[in-house]
């Protein structure tokens, strides 16, 4: 079956950059990015899994400043899709896509990942007392 | 009645009767995740810092085996159902795209099944 040929709608660059088209973007960005973050997850579980030496090297992995800097970012992304999700969810009740109310619910996504974000590691960073 | 199969009805851009599964799955899992990675974030949280047998003492209890195993599930199931879009979206060349397809179907799969073993292996004490 030749598709090839079909009138194709306007490419991305066309428009105009707007809020909550960066969202959506960020969205499937961040879900792809958690994709690859998922080796972090089955990473921790096998090591805990083969016992002390493997999760020593595992916890000397994440407590490195790149390891860290994974860490972090996963966080981010991992609240913002989670947030940002919700959003999708309540779309999905039909609800939610004036232009108004949809700018503001992606502020708020925004606001509250970059927030729960801070919170998770300033409570992590306080529990073990070491800022290394 | 037709006496055309559902594939050719398809490429004939016909309903195949399961046009909704994808997206109905995707939030389902969507919905179960809410409450999962908030409970695993704050668990995560708890855990940081924490020696070898604590975290093994924390996963060896029922209940948070059970809500890993729950975890592992909805996470790499949502993982696959939206990295497939993601290919369907940007990957035109029918031979990447059916490589890319199972290619990312058969490692998230492995990936879940590394994953949910490995907590089961902890929480019988292996």
């Amino acid at each position: 079956m030749n598709t090839n040929e079909r009138p194709l709608s306007p490419h991305l660059q066309i428009y105009r950059w707007q809020w909550t088209m960066a969202l959506s973007i960020l969205h499937r960005a961040t879900g792809v990015a958690l994709s690859v973050g998922t080796l972090l997850l089955v990473g921790w579980l096998l090591a805990l899994s083969e016992g002390p030496t493997r999760y020593e090297a595992y916890q000397t992995f994440i407590g490195h400043w790149f390891g860290r800097l994974l860490l972090f970012g996963w966080t981010w992304a991992l609240f913002y899709h989670l947030c940002n999700g919700i959003r999708h969810l309540f779309w999905d009740t039909g609800r939610g896509f004036e232009l108004d109310t949809a700018a503001k619910s992606g502020y708020f996504a925004c606001f509250a990942s970059v927030s729960l974000t801070l919170i998770a590691w300033i409570v992590a960073y306080s529990m073990t007392g070491t800022v290394q | 009645m037709s006496l055309q199969s559902p594939l050719s009805r398809v490429r004939g851009l016909g309903s195949a009767k399961n046009g909704t599964h994808h997206w109905w799955m995707q939030r389902l899992t969507a919905v179960a995740l809410v409450p999962l990675v908030v409970w695993f974030a704050i668990a995560l949280i708890g855990l940081t810092g924490d020696s070898y047998e604590v975290a093994i003492a924390w996963m060896r209890s029922p209940f948070n085996a059970i809500m890993m195993i729950l975890l592992i599930i909805a996470t790499f199931h949502h993982m696959q159902l939206g990295l497939q879009v993601v290919i369907e979206d940007y990957i035109h060349n029918e031979g990447a795209k059916v490589f890319l397809m199972i290619g990312q179907k058969l490692i998230t799969f492995v990936l879940a099944i590394a994953a949910g073993f490995a907590v089961l292996k902890i929480a019988f004490g292996g």
